[in-house]
């Protein structure tokens, strides 16, 4: 499956995951949401630009807000996201090796300790943007520290679970 | 003019970055308040549709759910219906009669009470019927119901407002009855067949019994007064290693349709029943 192929579908299954499954979870506390659907901007491939990068994660985003009525909210957080990702990925891989040599970030190709923190990091960033959006609608700041706190360790737990269910094999990249 | 340019192909990352933020935060601010942004409507007829679809498929997985629901809802509907309120029960009015007995010395024996029948089975081998009369009402264990058209069973329980009959229709139901035409004795009883027919046994064959002849309730019961309809006979057989006949009886009471019963309450049941048992059991 080219890549192309593959980060539609994901597109569409990442939202329908979300919308469908994660959203419909009885709310076990109020800054508990199960976040898991950001997780395909940290899939897309390394080769990327930083313009469709963000592009992409605006669209991505925006398409999940109609399904949730916050137009704009999720579009924001994942374009911070996406505009943060390329610095991060510098930081934290050499840069020759791993990009020319792999698709997209994943376990396998990064290492364990790298990908926990570039995924922790993002996770932190995104539902920190995001509740502070929300917070400056409504909400007191114990909501918004609680919120950031608690949904981020959901996330990251999702997170772990569909890497260990979902293990991508390591994908060279090919001249073709 | 060069350098804007250049100012900008150099950070167009930021730039663009920036823009999509305020692109978002304007789309959340105006989206909150007005819901007409520009294709809102086209995305919100997709959004809607999948939503609509997936709900349909969830629906089927809280259909116990709903189902329970309803029912409640149902209940809760029918119990106001007028039709649930009884009004308050005047056909006996207990009151203290200096005067135990009429002028002629006679006495009150029997006293018949209405009843609502709110439950009726015929189908099954042993058949109850329940009455919307208890002991508070004055209905007690032992107690003969008869309908309108023919006797019916007995009481066999009674909590404080309702009670429970046990139908002629029941394998253990035993009446004391006899023919009308010369007061022969015998003993009704279901042999489980046909709720319409019942069987009376031990009616001697010296009695002459035809076709057609009607049955009533003997002198000899305890629970029920004398003279009540049962039903006619509608076949004989006679059983040729005996000296008694065996007659099929055609109910009089249509047990599909009961709605209001009588129990009749025997003053001195207790104490011919006492008497009874005591003799059988010493």
């Amino acid at each position: 499956m080219s890549t192309l192929v593959k980060n539609i579908v994901r597109f569409m299954l990442f939202i329908g995951v979300q919308v469908f499954i994660l959203n419909q979870i009885p709310p076990l506390h109020q800054f508990v949401v199960p976040y898991l659907y950001f997780l395909y901007i940290l899939w897309l491939p390394f080769s990327l630009g930083r313009f469709p990068l963000m592009l992409i994660a605006f669209f991505f985003g925006l398409s999940f807000d109609y399904f949730t009525g916050t137009t704009g909210l999720h579009a924001a957080a994942c374009v911070m996201i996406a505009y943060i990702r390329p610095f991060l990925l510098s930081l934290l891989i050499p840069k020759e090796s791993t990009e020319q040599s792999y698709v997209e970030p994943s376990i396998s190709s990064m290492g364990w300790a790298p990908y926990s923190l570039y995924a922790g990091l993002l996770t932190f960033i995104h539902h920190f943007y995001l509740v502070l959006l929300e917070w400056l609608q409504f909400g007191n700041f114990v909501y918004f520290l609680g919120k950031v706190a608690a949904t981020t360790g959901v996330s990251l737990m999702l997170i772990f679970v569909t890497e260990m269910l979902f293990s991508r094999k390591a994908k060279f990249r090919t001249n073709k | 003019m060069k350098n804007i340019f250049l100012f900008i192909r150099q950070y167009i990352n930021f730039i663009s970055f920036l823009l999509l933020q305020v692109v978002s935060v304007i789309l959340l601010t105006t989206s909150s308040k007005t819901h007409e942004t520009f294709f809102a409507e086209a995305s919100n007829a997709v959004t809607g549709n999948l939503n609509s679809r997936y709900s349909t498929l969830r629906s089927y997985f809280t259909l116990r759910e709903t189902n329970r629901l309803l029912a409640e809802e149902n209940a809760r509907l029918r119990n106001q219906l007028s039709g649930n309120f009884q009004a308050p029960d005047s056909s006996r009015i207990q009151a203290k009669d200096s005067t135990v007995r009429d002028t002629l010395g006679r006495f009150r024996k029997y006293s018949f009470l209405p009843a609502r029948v709110i439950g009726n089975t015929y189908t099954l081998q042993n058949n109850y019927l329940m009455l919307e009369r208890g002991a508070l009402q004055g209905v007690h264990k032992g107690m003969a119901v008869t309908g309108p058209s023919g006797i019916v069973g007995v009481v066999v329980e009674s909590t404080d407002n309702i009670s429970k009959v046990m139908s002629l229709l029941h394998r253990n139901s035993k009446v004391s009855a006899m023919l009308k035409k010369d007061n022969t004795a015998g003993s009704i009883e279901w042999d489980g067949a046909d709720p319409s027919y019942l069987t009376l046994k031990n009616v001697t064959k010296s009695a002459k019994v035809t076709k057609g002849d009607t049955v009533l309730t003997s002198t000899y019961s305890s629970n029920f007064p004398s003279h009540l309809m049962i039903g006619t006979v509608a076949g004989i057989t006679a059983d040729p290693s005996s000296n008694f006949y065996t007659l099929k009886i055609k109910t009089a009471t249509n047990f599909f349709t009961l709605q209001f019963v009588n129990v009749i309450e025997n003053v001195r049941y207790s104490e011919q029943t006492q008497l009874e048992n005591s003799g059988k059991h010493p």
